[in-house]
């Protein structure tokens, strides 16, 4: 298969100003005719199914959850990136363009990551024009905060829920369009399969949750918007639903599934603290403007912390390793995730880990405290203040900007963070690999689009803070609108899609079959249990480091756990009915055949970059080395059939614009 | 530790529920309360019985979904704190803790813990939003809004659609998420033009679901995990008058 990311011609900075004034329109009285499928209400998929109604066409938009506001994207925190230049700090969209390209170490495409800088800006202006309340200066105007792997401050927030208010923004938006008709919503529904006509995505297969019925819903294109698949990990910091399958079931049709192995190991989150954990987390990167991480320089000292022997505050300043200030003074704390998760690995691995398991580093914020505190003063007019009235002001100034994570912190531990630094670790974050897309976001199958984190095009092996966001929204607001044409409009003739037709009703019958199969396994072992089997197989040998002789390892425990689950698994209740455990055992079956996949795309990759750091391929620092010459692609796999070997195809990465260098924060 | 749970269980709306007892022994202090539901749930799996349906996801109180009375509080005993964010250090040993659903005659039970809140994004869709197009907007920094004034539209705006409030509310009203979206967005400049239209439609379009009248009871203000405040209903009552004025002028 020959994949052609059809990249329009013209300069860099050319093309998408071309592109979209050249690109075929479908006519007004044309759109009301044609019937576009959005599944996922996300950032991408709200706003996408928003613009598009608003555009005119048809829209039905999908989601499990029981309304579109709580799609995962709620849960994002630290912020927004966007190409300003509100600061003067010497950003631009080249800029943007360029980290991202080298936060992603120079495994995504040039065309697409340019595009999203561009769009970026527009982003904002309409987040704020829909009442989204990012935070502000005294003079009214928006500020502004840094995030990893960056030398300026791009990134715009709503306190720490700058997820929550942009989801809210684009839901809003999507509501107004379901009240004028334009949109359809089907909430919990659940998509399990797309229908293939003619070679084209033409519709879907869901379940409704509530009666269990399989429905057959036909479109003239269908929208993936659903997300990334950091869950078959079990804990990450996901939402427990996330889940590839609707993904997965597309690779099952033909699409092509784009460096799966590239996941992002997010370096501050509360770290594990029993077997009975359900999810992992986040602690925003923002606090990494703020908080210095550090691990004792004895072993003994880290010893006795473990042991409840001594407390973080005994440990002398000069007994404390403050590791990424001193291995990275240029970046200091604010490296990207993938070197900051890898360092703090390290040290853990060194025996200087703090939490009782070992595995944790500080994330302290007394230093900022008492630097804030004694600005508040000076500008308070107090000369000479204590340090008690130093502590309150700065603790002030802390609680205002990060004073929701602060109590989120310690409703979890139960320690107060203030007083005593945080204890964080990397855990599983989010997924740069998905389905792959071409420039128009479309897969190689016609028809079939996919936006936000469920396809692979922008983050390369490694995506920077506060850009997820920006890509949701880039490419529902402002990409797909336009792309999505390119297809249609050569459909303006193809009447109402007919979901009676035999390829529905294949369909419908093989999800059926599915279903069935799973709610007669009849075995014992709940699939939680599986699930959570299958994601430390994925953690142990698949995460944070990997090994060409621990992947092999892993394969074969995969294959054995899968066929341990159709043998011994057990599914409760009817699949007639609202059912939990049946979604989660369609969701986990999928995840087997992905993680597998995982491993095959990570064992493939003979380098290190990015969140993927193959242990054989690293320099005597212990830094990641990337192989230019022979990896320097996407590899997009092709699935075969079951207990088939996937085929890889690659799309050569070309660099016009910037230079291959080796990612130095030092 | 050692809990007895006195679940709600109920096969679907119109299917008869019921409390049942469970034991469970080996409760740790660092559980969330999700999570010592989960430990229920495998051994209910164990036993090849059905689990306990209970709704969530984000389970870091931001999503919403989780929704449970548990010893009569909706998110139970913790302020400012949704069901999964609570966490087993505040239960004590040898304690029964009852669970049910969030009870109100607009959130139709669908099974055992889940109800259906749609008539919440039912309402937004009544004109919870600003009718602007994608595209249509201007530069971020063409208006200025002042700091405080911002951040109290942030305060409204932070609610997440739970419908705690509801269930807290003796009447089952849902004045305060109603009004923190209309407080929301009549506090920026941006929502103000629609204002007016606004809170009438939503207002109207909440009775039409069948939510209860507010009292001034304020439990919803003590119970809601987000800590929106009854200022709200205040600003929004004036919002109304004003509205109900200037349409009668038209
Ligand atoms: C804790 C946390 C904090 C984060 N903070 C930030 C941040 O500060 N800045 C940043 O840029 N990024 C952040 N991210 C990443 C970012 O939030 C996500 O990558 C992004 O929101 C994904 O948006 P999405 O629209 O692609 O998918 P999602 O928001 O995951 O939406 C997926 C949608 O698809 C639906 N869906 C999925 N499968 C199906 C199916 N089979 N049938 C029907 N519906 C389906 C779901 O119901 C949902 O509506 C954070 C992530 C996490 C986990
Ligand atoms: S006002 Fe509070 S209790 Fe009511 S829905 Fe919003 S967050 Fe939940
Ligand atoms: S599960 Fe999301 S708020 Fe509780």
């Amino acid at each position: 298969m020959q994949l052609n990311g059809n990249i329009p011609e013209g300069s860099l900075a050319e093309k998408w100003t071309r592109y979209r004034s050249t690109v075929s329109l479908v006519a007004p009285n044309n759109k009301m005719r044609i019937e576009v499928i959005v599944v996922g209400s996300g950032l991408a998929g709200a706003s996408a199914a928003a613009s598009l109604g608003e555009l005119g066409y048809k829209v039905k938009c999908f989601t499990y959850h029981d309304s579109p506001r709580r799609a995962h994207s709620i849960a994002a925190q630290g912020g927004i990136n966007a190409a300003k230049n509100y600061r003067n700090d010497g950003d631009s969209v080249y800029r943007l363009f360029y980290d991202t390209i080298k936060g992603g170490d120079y495994r995504s495409r040039e065309a697409n990551v340019y595009r999203l800088a561009e769009v970026s800006a527009a982003i904002i202006d309409q987040a704020v024009a829909q009442g989204v309340p990012f935070a502000r200066e005294y003079g009214g105007l928006l500020d502004n905060r840094s995030f990893g792997g960056v030398q300026v401050s791009r990134t715009f927030y709503a306190r720490g829920q700058t997820g929550q208010q942009l989801l809210l923004g684009a839901y809003q938006a999507l509501s107004r369009q379901i009240a004028l008709g334009a949109v359809e919503m089907f909430n919990r529904h659940e998509m399990l399969d797309v229908v293939l006509a003619d070679g084209k995505a033409r519709g879907i297969i869901a379940r409704n949750l509530v009666t269990g019925e399989l429905e057959r819903h036909g479109a003239h294109a269908v929208v993936l918007a659903t997300g990334g698949y950091g869950n078959v990990f079990y804990l990450s910091t996901n939402a427990m639903n996330c889940n590839v399958t609707a993904a997965w079931r597309a690779v099952r049709k033909g699409a092509l599934m784009a460096n799966p192995c590239f996941t992002q190991i997010h370096p501050t989150c509360i770290p594990v603290s029993g077997d009975y954990q359900s999810k992992l987390t986040l602690m925003s990167e923002s606090l990494r403007n703020d908080g210095r991480v550090w691990v004792p320089k004895k072993q003994e000292d880290a010893q006795a912390i473990r042991e409840s022997r001594k407390t973080a505050l005994e440990i002398a300043e000069e007994d404390r390793d403050y590791f990424l200030e001193r291995r990275y003074p240029a970046f200091g704390n604010l490296v990207p995730r993938d070197v900051a998760s890898r360092a703090a690995k390290t040290a853990c691995d060194e025996g200087l880990g703090v939490a009782p398991t070992g595995l944790a580093v500080y994330l302290d914020f007394a230093a900022a405290i008492e630097r804030y505190g004694r600005s508040k003063a000076n500008t308070l007019g107090i000369h000479n203040p204590d340090h008690a009235t130093i502590i309150r002001l700065g603790e002030e100034v802390v609680s205002e900007k990060y004073g929701n994570l602060f109590e989120m912190y310690e409703k979890i531990t139960g320690e107060n963070p203030y007083k005593m630094p945080m204890k964080i670790y990397p855990a599983v974050h989010y997924t740069m690999g998905g389905l792959w897309v071409d420039y128009n976001l479309e897969t190689n199958i016609p028809g079939l689009f996919a936006t936000g984190e469920c396809n692979f095009s922008d983050h390369g092996a490694n995506r920077l803070g506060a850009s997820a966001l920006m890509q949701g929204l880039a490419d529902g607001y402002f990409v797909l609108p336009y792309t999505i044409g390119n297809f249609l409009s050569n459909d303006i003739r193809t009447p109402k899609i007919d979901p009676n037709q035999q390829a529905f009703l294949d369909a419908e019958k093989q999800t059926q079959e599915r279903i069935d199969k799973l709610m007669n396994l009849g075995g014992k072992q709940s699939i939680e249990s599986f699930h959570r089997r299958l994601g430390r197989i994925m953690w142990d040998y698949c995460g944070m480091s990997r090994n060409a002789e621990g992947l092999q390892k892993a394969r074969g425990m995969i294959l054995e756990l899968r066929e341990e689950f159709y043998r011994d698994a057990f599914v409760p209740g009817s699949a007639k009915d609202f059912n939990p455990e049946l979604e989660k055992a369609l969701r986990v079956a999928d995840y087997f055949e992905m993680g597998e996949l995982m491993i095959l795309d990570a064992l493939n990759r003979e380098e290190s970059c990015g969140g993927h750091f193959r242990e054989e391929f690293q320099d005597e620092g212990g830094e990641a080395q990337r192989d230019d010459q022979q990896y320097a692609y996407v590899a997009a796999w092709e699935y075969k059939g079951w207990e088939e070997e996937p085929v890889l195809h690659r799309e050569d990465l070309v660099f016009e614009n910037v230079e291959l260098k080796t990612r130095s924060y030092k | 530790m050692k809990l007895t749970l006195k679940i709600w269980r109920q096969g679907g709306e119109y299917k008869k529920g019921q409390f049942v007892n469970y034991q469970l022994d080996q409760v740790s202090e660092h559980m969330s309360f999700l999570e010592m539901l989960d430990v229920l749930n495998e051994q209910l799996i164990s036993q090849g019985k059905e689990p306990v349906a209970f709704e969530h996801d984000c389970r870091e109180g931001i999503c919403g979904a989780c929704s449970m009375v548990i010893n009569g509080h909706a998110h139970g005993p913790l302020q400012g704190t949704t069901a999964c964010q609570l966490h087993m250090r505040f239960f004590r040993d040898g304690q029964t803790v009852t669970i049910e659903p969030f009870r109100a005659k607009s959130f139709p039970v669908i099974k055992d813990l889940v109800v259906d809140r749609s008539a919440f994004d039912r309402i937004i869709q009544a004109g919870g939003y600003v009718s602007v197009g994608t595209g249509q907007a201007q530069d971020a920094n063409a208006i200025p809004v002042e700091k405080d004034q911002s951040s109290m539209a942030f305060d409204a705006a932070a609610c997440i659609g739970c419908g705690a409030c509801v269930a807290a509310c003796p009447n089952a009203s849902a004045m305060l998420f109603v009004s923190a979206k209309v407080s929301h967005l009549a506090l920026l400049p941006q929502g103000k033009v629609e204002a007016k239209k606004r809170v009438l439609n939503m207002v109207r379009h909440m009775d039409l679901e069948g939510f209860g009248n507010c009292s001034n009871v304020t439990a919803c203000e003590a119970e809601c995990p987000k800590g929106i405040s009854v200022d709200n209903i205040a600003r929004m009552n004036r919002e109304y008058l004003s509205s109900v004025f200037a349409s009668d002028e038209d």
